[in-house]
């Protein structure tokens, strides 16, 4: 019984110190969140891509190709935010699954509802 | 993970997951509002050159004021995980600073939707009056819902943090209310996008 108990007490302190295997481990850089310097770099690129997609916007020659160019644009943008601002590259592997769930579902509802409602037929 | 009791002690707890709890909630609150405002988005699309009366997006949205307030909510972004950084290293006044640049430039954020909304119901676009109204109304009105949530929670912090209450051991708190404003970030990045460069 006291073994037991001391199993459970050593597996939680391994789990709150990252050293679980799958879902709960810690990236090694856990507790280590980006630099100052590195968060201004990270908006830096962000206020580059924001530049981009508005002027693409007023380029006529890219108009054919100018839905792709702005959601690639856009989900760089979104995935430097998520990842360095919200700390999800350095965080539990758990709250990535929680996010990135959210967001498969809310993706394939958007394309059920397009499908649904003949969008792409239209 | 500490946890304060009724009598006021805090204790430490150690979570089955080694996760703390709040982060772990404000995490599936995060993911559920992904599908909050994907129903929001995807309804727009749906909707997207439906209406049968003006007046229609190109008539009215205005892409370089917005594109300020765009810049405007990335640059408070920046301003939170800057806050965020100083409580950790324990600088009072760094956390005071940024703090309350995030609020203020999340209501630059909103004063400028306060614009874009006054303006566009003088130019006849009101919810009522076609199918681009409705949902453009009901899913930016609810983004700068959920901003002005963010800026109270925000502000609410920097109070404590001038009353001196704000240590280098609560963090977290900061670290939560930087992830719902990141959040709400992402989600005007896709707003952006997909509403006033694709829908004009």
């Amino acid at each position: 019984m006291g073994s037991d108990a001391q199993d459970v007490s050593v597996t939680l302190r391994s789990a709150r110190d990252g050293n679980t295997r799958g879902l709960f481990r810690m990236r090694p850089a856990e507790h280590h969140h980006p630099s100052p310097g590195k968060y201004v770099a990270v908006a830096t690129v962000l206020c580059l891509l924001t530049i981009i997609e508005v002027g693409v916007y007023y380029v006529e020659a890219l108009k054919n190709i100018l839905v792709p160019v702005l959601l690639i644009l856009s989900a760089a943008k979104f995935s430097l935010v998520v990842l360095f601002y919200m700390h999800l590259k350095f965080d539990s592997r758990l709250f990535s699954v929680l996010f990135v769930c959210g967001l498969v579902l809310a993706g394939s509802l958007g394309i059920s509802l397009l499908f649904l409602f003949r969008v792409f037929g239209a | 993970m500490r946890s304060a009791t009724t009598s006021g002690h805090v204790v430490e707890m150690t979570t089955t997951t080694g996760l703390d709890h709040r982060k772990m909630l404000i995490w599936t609150f995060l993911g559920s509002e992904c599908l909050f405002f994907g129903s929001l988005i995807s309804t727009y699309l749906v909707y997207k050159g439906k209406s049968v009366v003006g007046p229609y997006p190109q008539d009215v949205l205005n892409i370089p004021f917005t594109s300020v307030s765009t810049f405007a909510l990335l640059m408070s972004s920046l301003m939170m995980v800057l806050a965020l950084a100083a409580i950790q290293r324990g600088n009072q006044r760094g956390v005071r600073v940024w703090l309350l640049a995030t609020a203020c430039l999340g209501l630059v954020f909103l004063g400028g939707q306060v614009y874009e909304f006054t303006s566009f119901v003088h130019e006849g676009l009101t919810p009522a009056v076609n199918l681009f109204g409705a949902s453009f109304f009901l899913l930016t009105g609810f983004h700068g819902a959920h901003v002005t949530v963010g800026v109270i929670w925000l502000l609410s912090i920097w109070v404590v943090a001038m009353r001196g209450g704000l240590a280098q051991k609560d963090s977290l708190n900061v670290e939560l209310a930087g992830l719902y404003w990141h959040f709400v970030d992402v989600v005007w990045i896709v707003i952006f996008t997909v509403v006033y460069l694709i829908g004009t």
